[in-house]
Order: structure tokens, then C-alpha cells, then sequence
């Protein structure tokens, strides 16, 4: 079925696909915790854990669930995770799990989750769904503790939790606080965007790279607006409609 | 035959630019110029300037020096790297400079104006497309990059009078004095011999570069006069004093209004265009610069006011479309 993309799945996550700097998918946990790197390794994890467990069941069971009604037979499975993962972190994790609040349990409503489950695991086989939901788990991963690095230098002058705070302000400098705030959020993902697109621009022009991703002509799981493929492939067919009927 | 067509549109596209050019009408033209309204501007703003730093010596000389320079190099450097046509002669960044100096305290550590001028300059401005795409004013959303992030130093209005910087002196702003009930002294706000921002203080040097503004044409009194207008009322309504003529001469000249009503909400770039859009936006800027100060926790409110104003600017534009000449409403 994924003959097209020749990319492992799992480096194809972690880079080419990242759900977060590519896809732009789990916007809201994105913005909402990385206020420090811990934070976002944290949330990062968990949701790794929650995604790849998720994947190898809907994956194992694709066959069973109806085609009708598998969104809401993939949230029962995620959500059950979820609330494993839960509550294993509010008993050995309490000061993350109070830190992340509210957003251990919208875990069950990520989008990289569904849209995952829906894209990949629904359709490939148990290890490839493992590897497919390990890599882009990853991806999430360090993208938020990217996200929370920058925030926690910027903001409060520390990284990790290890505060260099005290020499910078003997220097008379202070931390710029917006960084810890919500504004903080969406302009260090911004930036690291719009890094991200002039490297990607400088391969494309050096070469390296001739798109932004290999088709694998599986619209619902690309970020790639302007894909001329995005509803129509090659041949004019509704690439929906062909997926159905198994032509490719 | 696609090479004969080829060369026919050459040929066509030679023709047309032989052509004298010539623009469509009207062809009568204002003399103004982008660098001409920005230089009236400048200098309306010179009293106040002038007025901040006998009043704050010289640390403030070196603010206004310092932002106005900041701004105008990250300007060039900025155009300089994504190879765009340099804008430095136009003297907007110049006024983002000046304007973002009158809106700090006068006891900012060094890296303020710094920063403040890289997001006034960069971020605000020249990343969303360069001087005319800026939705938002840039001196005043560094402002408030600035306030959020530095609150300590953006908030703290040590009065340190006179040339020499000799004994500071830790007060409230006026507007604070009038919020927590204390004693305020209205001939200190006109003069400007008060706490407060660099340029804000002064009210009559403020109001001398108004109405030098107002005279040149470079703004007219639709905007600025319904801003004062609806907050005197708003404050008079909600204010709790009711028609006190000290406590409403307070929120005139008190704190930022003078200097964000005539110099920063009519900014060309994030007004609205007509008349009757500028009305709205006014009225609007005075409802909210009243609810901030009278009902937020702090005691000043013009420059999130106006930064908020800026955002909504494109919805009274939408509503405020003039009619065609001629339109006439379909009978039904």
C-alpha cells in the first residue's frame, strides 16, 4: 500500500513529516505547554507513548473496525491509552502531571493521534504502524522541547530547569517574560518555521531535495496546500474515489 | 509558428513600453510625498522631544538618539539582507524611532531600546511586508512587547528631573494619582515636570505639535477629536466623579492620550481611510482607553488601546466602503 513513499517511516516523522514544524498538526499543545523544556519533553513523550500504542492496535485491528464507524472505534482505543498513561504519570509523575494539566487528557483529542490513526495505522501493517507512530511521536517530541528550549533561555533565563539566571542579572539583564507568555509561543514557532523553510528552500535550489516530501498520494495525512495532486492525481481521477477502489 | 508568436508578444511588449507613460487620472497631483508627511510629523513631535528631555536630562537625549538610530539601521540592515529597495529616506523609520523613545520610562537599562527597535523595525513592520503593509503601529506594538515582557522597568516611572540627573524621585504617574484617589496637579501635566513616559507628559507641548499637525493637514479632527471626545464622555459616564472638570481634564492630559490621539492613532498605515471609518475607530479607541483605565488594573490604557484599535481597522474598513457615484440602492 505505501510502495510510493520509499522513506522509512520512522525518519520520515521525525524530519520530513514532523507533525509539528511541517504538518503543523497539535497546534494547541504545541503553544499551550512548552513554556519550559521540561514541559515539552514531557508532553512530547507522553504523547509518543499514547501514539505508538495507538497505532499497533488500530493497526492490528484494522481489519475488524467497520469502515463506518472507525473515528469513534479509534478514540475509545486512544483514550484508553490516554487514561492509562494518565494516570501512570499522576502517580510517579506528579509535578509534570500537574504542570500539564488539562492537556494529558486532550491528548485524546490531538489531532497528530486521529490524524495518524487515520492515515497510517488504518491502512499498513502492525510494525510499520509502530515505526510510522515512534517516528512522528519523536518528531512531536523535539519539536516541543525545541519550542520549550527557546521559550525557557528567552523567557526565564534558565534550560531544563537548570537556572543561569543569577550571573546574567549581576550583569544588569533581565528575561524577556513575553516568552514564558502565549504571544512567546507563536513567535518562537515562527521562527523556527521560517528557518526550517530557507533550508528547505536552499536543498530544493542546491538540488537535494526536488519537493517538499515525496507524494505518497495520501492527501489526508500532507500538509502541502499547494499540491496539484491535493484532491486530483495525474490522471484526473478523484484520488479519494481511487483510494476506495484499491487503483493507483 | 509558436516562434512567430513568440516574437509578435515580444514585439507588442516593446511597443508598449516605447510608450511615454503615462499614469491614469487624476493627473493633477498633491505635492505631498511619504518623507514629507513623516518630516511634518517629526517636527510636531519636536516640542514634546524637547520638553522630555529638559525634563528628564540627558538619559532621555540618549534614548531618543539611541531608538531613532536602532531603528533606522535594523531598517537598512533588514532591506540590505533580503535585498528589498532601501526605505531609510522616507523617514518612517526615523518617527517609528522617535515615537517608540517618548513611550519609554526614562530609567530603561540599555538593552530596552535595542530590542524594542529590533521588534518596532523587524517584526512588526518590515515582516509583514515594509512601511503601508503593517497592520499594527510598530512603535507602539514594541511598546507593548516591551510593557509585557519588562514590566518592572516599563512600569516604573522614576522622576528624575532636571539636566544635571541629580536626585531621582520615585512617584506615581498622574493617571495613577487619579486612580488611587491622591492629589494631582494640572498645571505639572501641561507643563510636563511630572513621572511618566519621555514625550507623554508634557500635554501643551503635545498639543502645540497637534495642532501644527492639524494646521499642515497632515491629520484631521475626525480621528483625533472623536478619540478625546468619547473617552471625556465615557469618563464622565463611568468615571464615578461625573462632570468634575479637574478629575476629566486628568484623563485629557494625565497620561498618553494627547500623544497616542494625535501622533499614534493616525498613523497613515493602521487608520481607517474614510472619514466616516475614522469616526468609528475614534469612538472606538476612547470606549476602550476608558474601560482600561477605569476598570483594568492598570491606570494607563492608550497603547493597548490602540494597538487593539489597530486590529479591527479592517472590519470599519469593510463597513465603511464609500458608495459609487451615481449608486442607488435596488428597489425591491
Amino acid at each position: 500500500m505505501n510502495e510510493t513513499n520509499k522513506t522509512n517511516p520512522f525518519i520520515n516523522g521525525l524530519i520530513k513529516e514532523n507533525p509539528t514544524f511541517v504538518l503543523m498538526l497539535g497546534m494547541c499543545p504545541t503553544l499551550a505547554v512548552t513554556t519550559s523544556a521540561i514541559n515539552g519533553l514531557g508532553m512530547g513523550l507522553t504523547t509518543t507513548v499514547v501514539l505508538t500504542l495507538s497505532n499497533i492496535i488500530i493497526s492490528a485491528l484494522r481489519n475488524v473496525i467497520p469502515d463506518k464507524v472507525r473515528i469513534p472505534a479509534f478514540i475509545v482505543i486512544i483514550a484508553s491509552f490516554v487514561t492509562i498513561v494518565g494516570q501512570f504519570l499522576e502517580a510517579y509523575l506528579p509535578a509534570l502531571n500537574s504542570a500539564l494539566g488539562m492537556f494529558i487528557p486532550l491528548i485524546v483529542v490531538n489531532c497528530i493521534i486521529l490524524g495518524r490513526a487515520e492515515a497510517f495505522a488504518s491502512k499498513n501493517k502492525v510494525f510499520a504502524s509502530a515505526l510510522d507512530g515512534l517516528g512522528m511521536g519523536l518528531g512531536f517530541t523535539v519539536a516541543l522541547t525545541l519550542i520549550g528550549c527557546v521559550r525557557e533561555i528567552l523567557g526565564s533565563f534558565s534550560v531544563f530547569g537548570i537556572s543561569f539566571k543569577a550571573p546574567l542579572e549581576a550583569a544588569g539583564l533581565s528575561p524577556i517574560a513575553i516568552f514564558v507568555m502565549a504571544p512567546g509561543a507563536f513567535f518562537v514557532l515562527a521562527a523556527i518555521i521560517a528557518v526550517m523553510s530557507v533550508i528547505r528552500d536552499k536543498q530544493i535550489k542546491a538540488g537535494k531535495e526536488t519537493k517538499i516530501r515525496a507524494c505518497n498520494k495520501d492527501c489526508a495525512s500532507c500538509g502541502d496546500d499547494g499540491c496539484v495532486h491535493r484532491f486530483y492525481d495525474e490522471n484526473g481521477a478523484d484520488t479519494a474515489v481511487g483510494k476506495k477502489e484499491g487503483v493507483q | 509558428m509558436e516562434n512567430g508568436s513568440k516574437d509578435k508578444k515580444t514585439n507588442t511588449d516593446e511597443q508598449v513600453n516605447k510608450l511615454p507613460s503615462v499614469s491614469p487620472t487624476p493627473h493633477v497631483r498633491d505635492k505631498s510625498t511619504t518623507s514629507k508627511i513623516m518630516g511634518c510629523v517629526l517636527l510636531g513631535l519636536l516640542p514634546a522631544t524637547a520638553v522630555g528631555i529638559w525634563n528628564f536630562g540627558y538619559r532621555a537625549l540618549i534614548i531618543v538618539i539611541a531608538c531613532i538610530a536602532l531603528c533606522v539601521l535594523f531598517e537598512w540592515g533588514f532591506e540590505k539582507i533580503c535585498r528589498k529597495k532601501s526605505t531609510v529616506k522616507d523617514l518612517s523609520a526615523v518617527l517609528t524611532g522617535l515615537l517608540l523613545a517618548l513611550n519609554l520610562p526614562v530609567g530603561v537599562p540599555w538593552y530596552i531600546p535595542v530590542i524594542g527597535s529590533f521588534v518596532a523595525i523587524v517584526v512588526v513592520k518590515q515582516l509583514f511586508g515594509g512601511l503601508g503593509q503593517n497592520f499594527m503601529n510598530p512603535a507602539l506594538g514594541a511598546r507593548c512587547f516591551l510593557v509585557l515582557s519588562f514590566s518592572r522597568y516599563m512600569t516604573d516611572f522614576s522622576y528624575r528631573p532636571g539636566w544635571g540627573n541629580a536626585d531621582i524621585i520615585s512617584s506615581a504617574t498622574p493617571l495613577a494619582d487619579v486612580k488611587n484617589g491622591a492629589a494631582f496637579s494640572l498645571t505639572s501635566m501641561l507643563l510636563g515636570n511630572e513621572a511618566g513616559t519621555i514625550g507623554e507628559t508634557s500635554a501643551l507641548a503635545l498639543l502645540i505639535g497637534g495642532l501644527f499637525l492639524l494646521c499642515m493637514g497632515v491629520i484631521t479632527w475626525h480621528l483625533t477629536g472623536m478619540y478625546i471626545l468619547s473617552l471625556v464622555v465615557f469618563a464622565a459616564i463611568f468615571g464615578g466623579r461625573g462632570l468634575d472638570f479637574e478629575y476629566l481634564a486628568a484623563h485629557l492630559f494625565g497620561g498618553g492620550l494627547m500623544l497616542g490621539a494625535f501622533f499614534m492613532a493616525t498613523d497613515y498605515v493602521t487608520r481607517p481611510i474614510t472619514k466616516k471609518g475614522q469616526i468609528i475607530y475614534g469612538i472606538f479607541l476612547g470606549c476602550l482607553t476608558g474601560i482600561f483605565r477605569i476598570f483594568g488594573p492598570a491606570a494607563e490604557g492608550v497603547s493597548f488601546a490602540i494597538i487593539i484599535g489597530n486590529l479591527i481597522v479592517p472590519l470599519i474598513e469593510r463597513i465603511t466602503v464609500p458608495k459609487h457615484f451615481g449608486y442607488r440602492k435596488a428597489a425591491k
